[in-house]
């Protein structure tokens, strides 16, 4: 790796103290969160008492001895940004992986916030083509929302599918701890899908120092502001996955003996998702950020710091379930969310998409309960076997994550369902609605 | 002289400062990076290290930058211009700011010293006058601002001058007062006040002793806020805690709102940006906005400052309800501004309590609480600050350290339920786990009785053991099964299911039910128990679910109809003739057992 060195370098020969993820020495003249390079190795400063510099070592400190080379450059971390960004992969340091240069000028990454006052309220929906997504948990271009998945779930193949059909201008993929078959799972399907010109990706695969990823989500953020703030550009970043930056920063602030918080994380772990994830932005002259993520879980375990705190940060969440009575993967109606969907549903979709919606979700509730009797053993009445029925339907053709129709139709196929196991007072939406679109003969049929 | 000094450590946003000079805990101090100058607050002092944190991201400070000490703690400046501004947790008026992003070190003025205001003297030359007198009085928005004796004014003062009535800037003289001594100070508009130390210039706090209205029937009829009371709302994510506070922002009988965006999302804060505009205030009929001050410290925005976000709202509180005015101060989350005090204390490396927070959290959460409050000024008006803020307990377990210290400073606890956020049971406000304990204190209980009707809290009481039995009856019912159990449980669990779908729940997107005055909950809360202490008859259990489902939908219509409109009088009509009908029956069934 070669790098310019200057007159204003100052280098170093003489460490004091290593740690696994840390290095420290005396230096004088050294910037708060400057970088360096510790025996050829990527490195920031983290804390400086007296003459005392603590560097972070992303790559970690195997084998560094105490007379290593230490050059300060003098800079934050930073990151090149132009158009030639576009149809290109980098490494966590925002290296091309083509070996090549970027034109553009250099920007520091893990900037400053967007003053709220230059927001613009989130109003243009993305369609994925997905029910269990477009139907129930609509997005919002300048959302932030993560998978909460089981690591063996299909997120990456939902997120590649949600990316490529979400009309936007640059999608920006953070793999953040990606496994190098997933990484190439990304680039080929972007590639079929001739969109690799409109894709940008800085990758850290499982095969790199787990420090480095730290840097991940900042690079992709930052090359996603630069083209929705100079650009103006409708921009999509996929970080995949937080969990793995969350631990990452677990591993460096146990390092530099913090108290740890809950579940091992440090205390900062709140502030430090939030200055992520509040990237996620819509400006009033079009250009926006919207966010998605995936934060894995063990077990299940919503409770635990990483999901809980991205919880409290997002603008919502979404959960893939194997539906075992149809054998497919769907989007879970009960425990998804997404918050910003009232901004957009009923105004920039038919007037009567909040009601549906609602109503296919607690028609299926219903189902849940009528399979809970069944399971302990009581009778089923007529109107909970037609549910089931229902819930197998609409697990099929509307939540299963392989749908791929627009809005309309599925409402359309919302009514199909409702005609063919209940009458409109069981369904239980607005009589205006049925009179427009609960279709006449089937109507009749029903009562 | 200001004190200077030197940088000597730093350890993200807390930076140690070595000064031969003197300095004060609290006190405030500029770090000279290059050409910004960046503000911080003395957190601890040894020796001649002072330890402090920075309001700013301290990327590329170097040891050996020049410190300058304020002389003053962290303030606020008071003066009219502050209602409807937007601003950061140090006051900075962020639409002053230039440029899409914020720049660190960049402090813009709180108040317009251009701005002319319409002034009339209250007092005259002669008067004797003390800290929070009012002088004068402006109009601000559509509010009378007054304008006081500032509270550092210590002992009396005699008004020497006061200025004629027209139009003035805020910096202008509006007073002359000469003091004990005989000395003369010139008051304008405007006034200074360090945001953690409480504005006392009252004569007397007593306890609260009538309700602040909110609209939302779950708690004004069942845990009623007081004016000048305290609350929580504790909440996993996603059960609604920001809903209702912007609801309450809205709705409440306050005659002005102070929001304290602290740590959350900036996307809300652009709702409140966006909408407040545009919304009626049900009250006054202008807009929302005009009553309504954001302090907005979101969570990508500094730390400490997030720390001082509170304090900034709180002290803006103190200052207006000095004017004898009602306070609504809502915080959204108080847990991250306990997160902020944990990430400095962390760093301190001081010897940290239960889950890692600072030892003294519970006193510092119960001192903020106890600077709400109605207060008689020293003209005998009242004035009040009712606080009710968020808690965000981590993994939604409400046994940790925010939620338990919150819990013994505040007096209402409305605890949203997952299961009832879940089940779209909103507002998911737990029946059974909240509480308000003003409903004890007889001066509220007389209080409601004699603005609401006498046997209210009996009624509300009544309300509360029937949501009780029916949670008791629910759990039967699913243990033993629909059949296993006598009908009557049926019944008492469908009287709980009654009050729950029209008394607890409430649509909050609904311009009409989002907002239900007391007279109105009054008359619902009646039409509710009288069908609760009604007797019916039913065959079988599979009768009770259907009819009472009908009896709900009719009850919720009136909810969602215009209060004593026609088609509220109609769905009453139809749920009338319902009820006649059901009791009818029963009748024709007992005679043709007779
Ligand atoms: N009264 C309500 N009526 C309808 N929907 C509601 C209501 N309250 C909450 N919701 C739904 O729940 C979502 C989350 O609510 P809200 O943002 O208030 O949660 P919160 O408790 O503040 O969460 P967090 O702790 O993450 O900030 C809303 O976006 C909305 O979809
Ligand atoms: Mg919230």
């Amino acid at each position: 790796m070669e790098r310019e060195t200057s007159a204003f370098q100052r280098i170093y020969t003489r460490l004091f103290q290593l740690t696994k993820a840390t290095v420290s020495l005396k230096a004088t003249g050294i910037g708060n969160e400057e970088l360096a390079i510790v025996d050829g190795r990527l490195a920031q400063v983290v804390k400086i008492i007296g003459e005392m510099v603590t560097l972070q070592v992303f790559a970690g400190t195997e084998g560094i001895a105490t007379n290593a080379e230490v050059v300060f450059t003098g800079k934050a971390p930073a990151l090149r940004v132009g158009e030639d960004l576009a149809g290109r992969f980098f490494n966590a340091y925002g290296e091309p992986m083509d070996g090549g240069q970027i034109l553009g000028q250099e920007r520091e990454i893990g900037g400053p916030s967007v003053n709220p006052v230059r927001r613009k309220q989130p109003s243009e929906l993305i369609a994925t083509g997905i029910a269990g997504i477009d139907l129930n948990n609509t997005l919002v271009t300048g959302q932030k929302i993560p998978f909460f998945a089981d690591p063996d779930q299909p997120f990456n193949q939902v997120m590649a599918n949600v990316a490529l059909r979400a009309k936007a201008d640059k999608i920006i993929l953070g793999g953040v701890g990606l496994t190098n078959d997933d990484y190439l799972y990304f680039k080929h399907v972007f590639d079929n899908a001739g969109a690799l010109d409109r894709i940008i990706g800085f990758i850290n695969t499982t095969e790199n120092p787990p420090v480095e990823r730290l840097l991940v989500p900042d690079m992709a953020l930052s090359a996603a502001e630069y083209f929705a703030v100079e650009k103006q550009e409708k921009v999509l970043v996929l970080l995949t996955d937080l969990t793995l930056y969350a631990d990452a920063l677990s591993i460096v602030s146990n390092r530099m003996d913090q108290i740890p918080s809950k579940d091992s994380m440090p205390g900062s772990l709140y502030s430090d998702l939030a200055r992520l994830y509040e990237k996620a932005v819509q400006f009033p002259d079009g250009g926006s950020i919207t966010i998605i993520a995936v934060t894995t879980l063990s077990g299940g375990d919503i409770t635990h710091a990483i999901p809980d705190n991205t919880g409290y940060i997002t603008e919502g969440q979404l959960f893939l379930r194997k539906d075992s009575d149809v054998g497919k993967v769907i989007v879970d109606p009960f425990r998804s969310l997404s918050r910003l969907k009232q901004l957009v549903i009923g105004k920039k979709t038919r007037e009567d998409h909040p009601q549906v919606m609602n109503a296919a979700v607690r028609l299926y509730a219903d189902a849940a309960n009528a399979k809970t009797k069944l399971e302990n053993g009581f009778d089923l009445t007529d109107y909970d076997e037609r549910t089931l029925g229902f819930a197998s339907a609409y697990s099929e053709k509307l939540l299963a994550i392989d749908v791929n129709i627009d809005i309309d139709t599925m409402l359309e196929t919302a009514y199909e369902l409702f005609r063919e196991y209940f009458s409109p007072a069981e369904v239980g939406i607005k009589q205006v609605f049925v009179d427009k679109y609960w279709k006449k003969e089937a109507a009749t049929a029903a009562e | 002289m200001k004190t200077k000094g030197k940088v000597t450590g730093i350890i993200a946003n807390l930076v140690v400062v070595e000064t031969e000079g003197t300095a004060a805990q609290n006190e405030i101090c500029f770090i000279l990076h290059g050409d910004s100058r960046l503000m911080a607050e003395v957190i601890r002092i040894t020796g001649n290290k002072v330890y402090v944190q920075v309001f700013e991201s301290t990327r590329g400070l170097k040891i050996g930058t020049d410190v300058e000490f304020q002389g003053h703690m962290l303030e606020v400046t008071l003066g009219p211009g502050i209602l409807s501004r937007n601003y950061d947790g140090l006051q900075n008026d962020l639409d002053k700011m230039e440029g899409v992003f914020l720049k660190r070190g960049d402090y813009t003025a709180p108040l317009d010293h251009e701005r002319k205001f319409a002034f009339t003297p209250l007092a005259s030359v002669g008067d004797k006058v003390e800290a929070g007198i009012w002088l004068g009085e402006v109009k601000e928005n559509w509010m009378p601002h007054k304008i006081m004796v500032p509270f550092t004014f210590k002992g009396e003062y005699v008004v020497k001058e006061i200025t004629a009535a027209g139009e003035y800037c805020i910096d202008d003289q509006m007073a002359v007062l000469t003091d004990e001594s005989g000395r003369d100070h010139v008051v304008t508009m405007v006034q200074k006040w360090p945001v953690k130390v409480p504005i006392r210039a009252y004569r007397e706090k007593p306890r609260p002793f009538r309700i602040l209205e909110t609209g939302y029937r779950v708690i004004d009829t069942l845990n009623p806020m007081a004016e000048g009371g305290t609350g929580f709302i504790p909440g996993p994510f996603g059960s609604g805690k920001t809903v209702v506070q912007h609801n309450l922002s809205r709705n409440a009988e306050a005659d002005l709102v102070i929001i304290a965006a602290c740590g959350e999302r900036a996307n809300e804060v652009v709702e409140v940006f966006t909408e407040f505009p545009e919304l009626d205030d049900p009250r006054t009929g202008r807009k929302l906005i005009e009553r309504t001050t954001i302090i907005a410290n979101t969570s990508n925005m500094p730390v400490a400052a997030r720390e001082a976000s509170v304090y900034t709202a709180m002290t803006i509180a103190e200052y207006y309800r000095s004017m004898g005015l009602r306070i609504l101060l809502l915080a959204d989350s108080t847990s991250r501004w306990a997160q902020a005090l944990r990430e400095m204390s962390n760093r301190m490396e001081e010897l940290p309590g239960p889950d890692g927070f600072p030892m003294d959290l519970p006193a510092i959460i119960s001192n903020f609480y106890s600077r709400a409050g109605i207060v008689y000024l020293n003209n005998g008006e009242t004035g009040s600050i009712t606080f009710i803020g968020t808690v965000s307990p981590a993994g939604g377990n409400l046994k940790e350290p925010v939620t338990e210290s919150t819990k013994k400073a505040a007096r209402c606890f409305y605890a949203l339920s997952q299961q009832r956020a879940d089940s779209k049971r909103y507002p998911a406000i737990d029946p059974i786990d909240s509480y308000s304990k003003y409903l004890e204190y007889p001066e509220i209980a007389e209080y409601l009785n004699s603005t609401i009707a006498d046997n209210w809290t009996d009624n509300v009481l009544e309300a509360k053991d029937i949501l009780l039995r029916g949670k008791e009856t629910y759990e039967q019912i699913n243990i033993l099964g629909d059949d296993g159990v006598p009908l009557d449980y049926h019944l008492k669990y469908w009287k709980s299911e009654l009050l729950d779908f029209v008394i607890l729940q409430q649509d909050a997107f609904d311009p009409i039910d989002q907002r239900c005055p007391l007279d109105r909950q009054h008359f619902m809360l009646d039409q509710a128990l009288d069908i609760c202490r009604k007797e019916f008859e039913f065959e079988s259990f599979e009768e009770v679910a259907p009819w009472f489902k009908e009896v709900i939908n009719l009850l919720k219509q009136m909810n969602f109809a215009e209060f004593n409109s026609e088609d509220f009088e109609r769905y009453g009509k139809l749920l009338a003739d319902k009820l006649t009908e059901r009791e009818a029956k029963a009748e024709d069934e007992d005679e043709k057992a007779a």
